[in-house]
């Protein structure tokens, strides 16, 4: 892979936090506030998609991959910024989503009246400029700097109403990642610093930065390091702050689930898995099915946690926790399919899940209804909002032709390549299957099909404003297109492992 | 006096910037009222930064020789000289203190109300007696100012202090000169083996093993108690709170840094053997110190006693990248030194800005500033972040400098300092959140004002060098190098 100089990846970067300084600066304007929030993501995923050409393989693009150094910090350690294929997957698709959460949240922060509108949209703003550093991160300082910029600029989105509940979720939240993020990246990092002289990402997913002589236990240690301490990849037993991250509002919920914390976490997850270990150094020292089994249970506990929720929210949140592990469990089988299959679920969970999320706010903006018992009968009035819901459900439990199809197919195939001990791993993707039907196909059913609950009368369509149902559309018409065209994603997927 | 490179400036700049603040406390009872006083002094200080800066131009960093050097004949019968001199391990931390001193003024201009002169002299003799000890290149100079500044702190936290003021100063004064005790014999036994008090002639000789031992625990307590290393750190938290915020912020920032200074200066380059046969006892005592620092801040109240804690956990830091013995700990640990005087110094600054205020230091009667503070908590969320060492501020290259210098040294030993590393995160944290947001229900702040420009005038200079050392550390690091490096030479430490 050639590497060319370009200010693109930073300018990138920037274009959050210039979003988040002039939201700051127009206080006292809300239409311009959100115009320079929408602005910034525009702008960015104009810059972003102005990378595709250089970046995307041959044919579509030249392959290439583009750095730029900003500080030189220590000998080795610097903060600079690249974007390669791996980069654009994540790039592409947040920098998109986070645009259609700028119209989202304006309609549903406007729809609840809710306080302190200009601190939330600087922090989203903040948040995403933490999200794409670490997505154009070239080496473990500046990803690891970014990581942190993430968990300290959403804290006050968790926190946002500032009651009791609100701020127990927020303490829970900051706690378990800085913790994680101090107790075990912090040394991995510095330890992989001692042993190699450098912090700086391999130019392939199967090099690694470690030569071939260092040993095995100190390796094991760090890498385990890193597979716990990336807290916002919601692993068990590090994921409880994620349901307990529940209270924000739901645009946060969305941010948080779809677009930035949890995304940032399985990314910085499988970036260091692939691009500081390297699927070499891992196949020598037997560190991938350990990793699979090890995620398999969060897989499986996670989903069997979402089916005793009756809150919508939470039961999104344990879907997300095991969501996120797919992400995890494709990228250690380390096959190559395995490994497309993780990374494009990256993008593919996305979609899906800020689908969901925005649906579950839309029916709370309407009828401030939280739980899915009391949702039965809803699909008649919101009948777009249930629909999309329906059709991201489907992403997620793995149905063509939507999205989530292509990464359960790719998962399989990348289980069947491996080499011996794959039948585990197939049954716990059956498994998981079934429990994701379960838990989700009720929601959709019972909207559509149930009864009103007692005392409510049929009313109509009544659907939630034009802000939130056309991004929720958006969102829900991707998840389908990527199903269908699945090569808008899996070319940069497939050069990740070249 | 190959050791010695001297100034070639044309003038005495050392010998200038150790005395210009004397003179200007000389003439600072002649100024007419508080307020001509106030400036005056804030001029001196400020004339005082801008010559120090020449130093850090003229300063060749290839060399590890004293520059700037000053040699004179001052009393013969006992071969002691007036010698002065700048090296790596010293250039910081005079720039350090000579930039903290105007900020000091600024911090005091609404705060000291009463015999302002007074304040202003002890403030300018302080300047003099610590830039002298960073200068110093014969012991009993060394010494005569190290107790010179004894004085002017003793009375600023006496006289301008809180309501334990007696309580505090006389602690502070018993502990600093229990430890001046100790200098005193080191000193009088290197003479009597050696014959001089130069400090550059007494580095990289052949001592004894006992000899060393003994030599190396006087120095020991003295600079431990400095620093404070755990457990000589008792006097910290109490003299830190009772100070007035100035005085906080130069115990803070320059009188902390003399201990672990004196470490570099005299344990490691004249006790080496010493150094390196206490070397696994200093490091568990300074994993301590971060350990116990950070639990002890966690259940702090008080905003000051909270800093003042945090701060034994982070010189704890710095003694671990001083003993760890390599490279990477020692440029670290100089680094983090540095470091902690600027955080730490403006952290007490905000702290003294909202007792101004709020005339309360607690935790609970600042909650939720917030709302009405918004500059204020910009400043104070820059320079906690910084504190507990954020990535891309001035604490995480120290800190991760010392931290890659502990693992190279003895891994088990540097994980045991990393739960040190989420207790500052989450004391630091903490306080942000009450400060900033406090609970459900707050005390009514709406009477207060945010930041006035002068206020703003003081932090910002602190917040500039916060992003530039985290962001780019190298015009630091490059000082400091030859000298750290011809330090590690003298310990003739090779890793085991």
């Amino acid at each position: 892979m050639d590497i060319i100089t370009s200010y693109k990846p930073l300018a990138a970067v920037l274009a959050a936090l210039a979003g988040a300084i002039l939201v700051l600066l127009s206080r006292r304007h809300p239409n311009i506030r959100e115009s320079w929030s929408f602005l910034a993501a525009m702008v960015m995923l104009g810059i972003i998609v102005s990378m595709v050409p250089d970046v995307a393989p041959a044919p579509y693009g030249r392959g290439l991959s583009l750095h730029q150094t900003v500080f030189y910090i220590l000998p080795g350690v610097s903060l600079s910024f690249r974007a390669d294929a791996f980069s654009m997957v994540f790039g592409l698709s947040g920098s998109f989503l986070w645009a259609i959460t700028v119209f989202y949240s304006a309609g549903y922060m406007r729809g609840l009246k809710e306080h302190a509108q200009t601190r939330f949209n600087a922090c989203f703003a903040l948040t995403l400029f933490g999200a794409m550093g670490v997505a154009f991160a070239d080496n473990f300082f500046t990803l690891y700097l970014f990581y942190e910029v993430v968990s300290i600029c959403t804290y006050p989105l968790v926190a946002h109403h500032q009651d009791e509940e609100g701020y127990t979720g927020g303490r829970k939240y900051i706690v378990y990642l800085t913790t994680a993020a101090k107790g075990l990246i912090l040394p991995a990092m510095i330890l992989v610093y001692v042993l190699t002289g450098t912090l700086d990402f391999a130019h392939n997913s199967q090099q690694g930065i470690f030569g071939a002589d260092m040993g095995g236990v100190l390796i094991t240690i760090m890498y385990a390091c890193c597979i716990l301490g990336f807290a916002k990849n919601g692993v068990m037993p590090l994921h409880s702050w994620l349901p307990g991250a529940m209270v924000a509002p739901t645009p946060v919920s969305a941010l948080l689930h779809a677009v930035a914390v949890v995304t940032v976490g399985v990314f910085c997850t499988t970036r260091v898995m692939l691009y500081v270990f390297g699927t070499d150094l891992m196949t020598r020292l037997n560190l991938g099915l350990p990793t699979a089994y090890f995620v398999s249970f969060t897989i499986l506990m996670a989903s069997v946690i979402a089916l005793s929720k009756d809150n919508l929210k939470a039961r999104l949140a344990y879907s997300t926790v095991s969501q996120l592990s797919y992400i995890i469990l494709g990228v250690s089988l380390l096959t190559v399919d395995g490994i497309h299959g993780g990374v494009a679920h990256m993008a593919n969970h996305a979609f899906a899940k800020i689908t969901l999320f925005f649906c579950a706010g839309a029916v709370f903006v309407m009828t401030h209804k939280k739980n899915i018992s009391e949702m039965s009968g809803l699909g008649r009035t919101m009948p777009i909002t249930f629909a999309a819901f329906a059709v991201a459900s489907l992403s997620m439990i793995g149905a063509p032709p939507v999205a989530g199809f292509v990464t359960k197919w790719k998962l399989l195939t990348g289980a069947m390549e491996m080499p011996a001990y794959s039948a585990g791993i197939l049954a716990v993707l059956m498994l998981s299957t079934l429990l994701n039907v379960a838990y989700f196909a009720p929601v959709t059913f019972k909207a559509f099909f149930g009864k009103r609950p007692t005392g409510e009368i049929e009313t109509g369509v009544k659907e939630a404003p034009m802000t939130m149902v056309v991004p929720i559309m958006v969102a829900a018409v991707i998840s389908v297109y990527l199903g269908l065209f699945p090569d808008t994603i899996m070319t940069f997927v497939k050069a990740v492992t070249g | 006096m190959d050791f010695l490179s001297m100034n070639t400036l044309g003038f005495p700049i050392l010998t200038l910037l150790i005395f210009l603040p004397l003179a200007g406390a000389a003439v600072v009872p002649l100024t007419g009222n508080d307020n001509i006083s106030r400036l005056w002094t804030l001029l001196v200080t400020m004339v005082n930064a801008a010559l120090s800066l020449l130093l850090y131009f003229n300063f060749s960093p290839d060399s590890a020789k004293f520059q700037f050097a000053e040699h004179y004949q001052w009393i013969s019968a006992f071969n002691i000289h007036y010698t002065l001199g700048v090296d790596g391990i010293s250039l910081l931390l005079i720039l350090l203190t000579t930039l903290i001193m105007p900020l000091c003024v600024l911090a005091s201009w609404k705060y000291i109300t009463s015999r302002v002169k007074e304040f202003m002299v002890c403030l300018l003799i302080m300047e003099t007696a610590m830039l002298g000890v960073f200068m110093a290149l014969d012991l009993v100079l060394f010494y005569i100012l190290w107790e010179t500044m004894l004085i002017p702190m003793f009375l600023m936290i006496a006289v301008w202090g809180g309501p334990r003021k007696t309580y505090a100063s006389i602690k502070f004064f018993i502990y600093t000169l229990a430890g001046s005790v100790f200098l005193l014999v080191a000193i009088v036994a290197l003479f009597i083996h050696q014959g001089t008090f130069s400090i550059p002639e007494l580095m990289g000789q052949q001592y004894s093993p006992q000899f060393q031992l003994l030599v190396f625990l006087a120095f020991f307590i003295a600079f431990a108690i400095k620093v404070p290393m755990f457990p000589f750190h008792t006097w910290l938290p109490a003299a830190h709170v009772e100070a007035p915020t100035a005085g906080s912020v130069i115990l803070a920032s320059v009188l902390l840094k003399m201990g672990t200074y004196g470490f570099l200066r005299f344990c490691l380059p004249i006790t080496p053997g010493a150094t390196i046969y206490l070397m696994p006892a200093l490091q568990w005592l300074s994993v301590a110190a971060i350990l116990y620092g950070g639990f002890t801040a966690l259940a702090q109240q008080d905003m000051k006693k909270l800093i003042a804690y945090s701060s034994v956990g982070h010189m704890g830091f710095v003694t671990l990248g001083i003993f760890s013995l390599n490279a990477s700990g020692l440029e670290g640990a100089l680094l983090q030194m540095i470091n902690h005087g600027i955080t730490t110094g403006a952290l007490f600054l905000c702290v003294g800005m909202v007792y101004e205020r709020n005339h309360s230091r607690e935790l609970s009667d600042a909650a939720g500033l917030g709302r009405f503070m918004p500059v204020f908590v910009t400043f104070l969320t820059f320079f906690s972040l910084s504190s507990l060492a954020f990535p891309g501020t001035n604490s995480f290259i120290g800190e991760f400098m010392i931290l890659a210098g502990a693992f190279e040294n003895n891994k088990i030993l540097a994980a045991f300092a990393i739960p040190g590393a989420i207790l500052a995160a989450t004391y630091m944290l903490r306080m942000l959140q009450r400060v900033i947001w406090g609970g459900t229900s707050n005390p009514d702040h709406s009477k207060l004002w945010d930041l006035k420009l002068r206020e703003t005038i003081t932090l910002a200079p602190l917040l500039v060098f916060v992003f530039w050392i985290g962001l780019y550390p190298e015009p630091f690091l490059r000082v400091i190098r030859a000298s750290l490096g011809n330090l590690l030479l003298q310990t003739g430490y090779a890793v085991p």
